[in-house]
């Protein structure tokens, strides 16, 4: 069947290198994925397109691109699989990194956040003579976090980073989840301690993006929560990221509903003038406007609130 | 316009081979980086499925069962010494491995527990669900960032320098993203540039895997060696011959023709899915060629295992069945078929991975080290059995690092002039200032890949061959000519591809021309013109040295052998 493949590309060494979109008419087969058909391209029409790929399998990682506006392999993406308004097929080179020609992107800021989260195995104490002893149970979880395969996907269309650079980003604490989950780790303290800092697991902002684009199904963002909850377990001081997971849960048991005014106050403490005043121009913005959340005692609970919180009751009791 | 860098060890690719060796030859004290033409964790060894073989004897088995096994499985081409040394080692490696990181599967107790592999009695191959070598890569990759060595990511090597004794004296390279050229100088370079799979269409190999180890090793004047054993794999999906694990008939698939027979009673009554994977390649196409396959293909049923067993041990290729084919493995069986896989051949090394004798009993190149796809010591002889290539990678890697380790030491400085590069950076400069015209690289690749595959597959006969090494100049010259669109110098891939070209065609021209020589069958290498093996003339290697005027110049070593006497190859 005939498709029309609108790719973005970008050539460094023009004269004045400037991205733009450029457009193929291709006949695709059924069984077609989109590197088929960007291969194609390549080699009946135009050798200059440059994309990474190797494996085709979907385990090398080397063509995460984004495919009608979503990153993925594109050696997993079935060109049938697609739908678009016009029928055609939009690739561009992954978000949140630099491009270095048309689909291929420097990784070497992702790269770098992997490494902040020093990705090899702590072990307390020495080496034992056999193996580890380690649960079944315990290794076959993460073998979920471990199929990741660096394809940057989760990275490329994170909401957070976009807006927040020094975020450590969802790859990065995927790989940090695997080392605090696994029982051989001696360093899940220290590895939770320098995650709970500016920039790290707290700046998620649960869009769920990198759970949806993921190409191996690690569901990075729930391994951020599995992160979190294990640093409120382990006691760590709290930073502003971990009050407003409290604060949120104790306003939601209490009111049924968000009473944000007040989640901020709470969350960052009214102590906390110089906080407080860079609201204040938000806040008077919000009110112009007639858009300022009720607070306080104007905000009440919702009818049925015994309701909710017999939710919490239960959950809290959950083994 | 050359930079250089110098280095004790130059590392050649960074799969498991690659980045074990280099950490062994960091632990010894040598000054070493890694060169790879990809990130290191987008390198092929990702793609081996199914585990990693050692006898453990606290599990009741035996080193000595394992090596004979895998003698047997070499159809007696291996070197007993060298395979002595891999089912020895093993278990130590295997548990070096876990205490780096690797979450191998446990069993009840919570130790490594193991599934069986095919060509093998016992089962005694360790592995994490179906993803064992990319769980292990990532690992190694790991403990590369913990060392923090060096890594030139995304460079090219055009070509291995020996200084005037003759010795190494290291790479010339280039920078994919920026195109510059520079010569890495090295007393050692160890190369682990993996397997050549690309020379036939289809296969289940990466795109990268294009022989470029084994041809610049061969083009410094090392031989190559036992290249006409190809493995062709009885489980390839069709298209585009993505592999499917072995491991699904270690936990217990069936393999069944048109008729729903299990056909492999007829040709392994005892070891059924389980004989080593030339002796059911071969059925499958005898299946298919006498009738009684489906589309070119016979069928993989694993239905009866379970939801359970598929999911949890064979999530990948659940994927993959779905994704690639449009199959449910847990409620139809899958078409497959043989599909070439790996090459048994390669550089020529002792069990230290050098690329030379130091007793003189044949010539190579000192300085040179070899490990992993590339090498060929050799191990797996006529045929690899399943999880053993993994093992291969770690057990001779680390050895091949630690040797280079102490080589390095004991050598000087090579002497070499920084413009070495200067004649690879003219090649690719005349190039790219070809004129266009209508043949492509891709289209020689594809005619390479095709006629190889038709005459170099699971059966082979000289007629064919003949025709396979007529055609080779053909494509050679066209090679000579053909032009590339892309002028510029930032992440040409299309140049990258034509010289990638140019290491197949010197790879694929020792392949055929050993199998032309090598009148007999062993192994993977079947010839229907000559049925039987002949272990009088042909138990020996046939190592090969570039000739850059003609045919290569040939060499042959006997096998070594220990404790087992050559016997008839049943299962």
């Amino acid at each position: 069947m005939p498709t029309t493949f609108r790719i973005k590309r970008f050539n460094p060494e023009s004269e004045s290198p400037q991205p733009y979109f450029q457009e193929y008419e291709l006949e695709t087969e059924q069984s077609d994925t989109v590197l088929d058909a960007l291969i194609k391209i390549r080699e009946s029409v135009d050798e200059s397109l440059a994309l990474r790929c190797s494996c085709r399998g979907a385990i090398c990682g080397s063509c995460g691109m984004r495919i009608n506006g979503h990153a993925t392999l594109a050696c997993k993406t079935k060109v049938v699989s697609l739908e678009s308004p016009d029928g055609t097929v939009q690739v561009e080179p992954m978000n949140n990194m630099p491009v270095i020609k048309d689909l291929v992107t420097d990784m070497g800021g992702f790269w770098d956040k992997i490494r902040q989260v020093q990705p090899w195995l702590q072990p307390a104490g020495p080496k034992p003579d056999a193996e580890y002893i380690a649960s079944p149970e315990s290794m076959k979880h993460l073998t979920g976090v471990m199929g990741c395969i660096m394809c940057g996907a989760c990275v490329s269309d994170c909401a957070a980073l976009e807006v927040d650079h020094q975020f450590i980003g969802p790859a990065a604490l995927a790989k940090a989840y695997r080392f605090v989950a696994d029982p051989r780790d001696g360093a899940s303290d220290s590895r939770l301690l320098a995650l709970n800092t500016p920039g790290g697991m707290w700046d998620c902002t649960r869009c769920m993006e990198c759970i949806e684009v993921c190409p191996k199904e690690v569901g990075a963002m729930d391994r951020i929560m599995d992160l979190r909850a294990k640093g409120i377990d382990q006691g760590m001081p709290s930073t502003c990221g971990s009050r407003h997971a409290e604060v949120f849960a104790d306003l939601i048991e209490h009111k049924g509903r968000l009473d944000e005014p007040l989640l901020a106050m709470r969350t960052f403490g009214l102590k906390n003038i110089g906080q407080m005043l860079s609201f204040l121009p938000m806040t008077l913005r919000a009110l112009v406007r007639g858009k300022l959340p009720r607070s306080g005692p104007l905000h009440r609970a919702i009818p049925g609130i015994d309701r909710i919180r017999r939710l919490f009751r239960h959950t809290r009791n959950l083994p | 316009m050359t930079t250089a860098y110098t280095f004790d060890i130059l590392v050649l690719g960074a799969g498991l081979a690659g980045m074990r060796a280099a950490l062994a030859a960091h632990e010894g004290g040598a000054k070493v980086a890694i060169l790879t033409k990809v990130h290191p964790v987008r390198s092929h060894s990702n793609a081996a499925q199914g585990g990693i073989n050692a006898a453990l004897t606290d599990r009741g088995d035996t080193w000595e069962d394992h090596a004979f096994d895998t003698v047997k499985g070499s159809d007696f081409l291996g070197d007993q010494d060298a395979i002595e040394i891999l089912a020895e080692e093993a278990g130590q490696d295997i548990l070096a491995l876990e205490h780096m990181g690797v979450i191998f599967n446990r069993n009840d107790e919570g130790r490594l527990g193991t599934r069986r592999f095919g060509g093998q009695k016992r089962a005694r191959t360790f592995f994490v669900s179906d993803f064992t070598g990319q769980a292990i890569l990532h690992v190694l990759y790991e403990q590369i960032l913990k060392a923090n060595l060096p890594v030139f990511e995304e460079w090219f090597a055009t070509s291995v320098v020996r200084d005037d004794d003759g010795r190494c004296a290291g790479v010339v390279a280039f920078e994919i993203r920026s195109g510059q050229f520079a010569f890495v100088k090295a007393k050692v370079v160890i190369i682990a540039a993996g397997g050549l799979g690309r020379v036939f269409e289809p296969s289940t190999n990466a795109m990268i895997c294009t022989g470029d180890g084994m041809a610049i090793a061969y083009r410094a004047g090392t031989p190559l060696m036992d290249m006409e054993m190809v493995q062709y794999h009885p489980t390839t999906l069709k298209g585009k011959g993505l592999l499917i694990t072995e491991a699904a008939r270690g936990e217990g698939a069936y393999l069944i023709n048109k008729d729903g027979e299990r056909f492999m009673e007829q040709y392994a009554p005892n070891m059924m899915e389980l004989a080593s994977r030339d002796v059911i390649s071969r059925a499958e196409q005898i299946e298919i060629n006498e009738g009684r396959g489906i589309n070119g293909c016979v069928l993989l049923d694993c239905r009866h295992l379970g939801k359970r067993v598929i999911h949890e041990r064979l999530g990948q290729i659940f994927e993959e069945a779905k994704t690639f084919a449009n199959i449910d493995l847990t409620e139809e069986p899958i078409p497959i078929r043989p599909g070439m896989h790996y090459s048994m051949g390669g550089i020529k090394t002792d069990v230290d991975g050098r690329c030379w004798d130091p007793q003189g009993g044949w010539k190579g190149v000192p300085g040179l080290f070899a490990a992993g796809e590339t090498a060929c010591l050799s191990l797996h002889g006529g045929n690899r059995l399943g999880a053993n290539s993994l093992l291969d990678t770690v057990v001779f890697g680390r050895r091949t690092g630690s040797c280079a380790a102490a080589y390095a030491q004991s050598v000087e400085e090579p002497r070499v002039n920084n413009s070495v590069s200067d004649k690879d950076h003219n090649m690719v400069q005349e190039f790219l200032k070809r004129k266009a015209h209508a043949d492509t690289v891709a289209a020689i690749r594809l005619d390479l890949g095709v006629t190889m595959n038709k005459h170099l597959g699971v059966f082979r006969d000289e007629e064919g061959m003949e025709e396979a090494q007529g055609l080779l100049p053909v494509f050679r010259d066209r090679w000579n000519r053909v032009a590339i669109q892309d002028k510029g110098r930032v992440f040409n891939t299309s140049l990258v591809q034509a010289l990638e070209l140019g290491m197949m065609l010197d790879c694929a021209q020792t392949i055929v021309r050993g199998a032309m020589i090598r009148t007999e069958s062993r192994g993977a290498h079947f010839r229907t013109d000559c049925i039987q093996r002949d272990d009088e003339n042909w138990l020996k290697h046939i190592l090969m040295y570039h000739n850059p005027k003609g045919l290569p110049r040939m060499d042959y070593l006997p096998v070594r052998i220990t404790q087992w006497k050559p016997q008839v190859r049943v299962y």
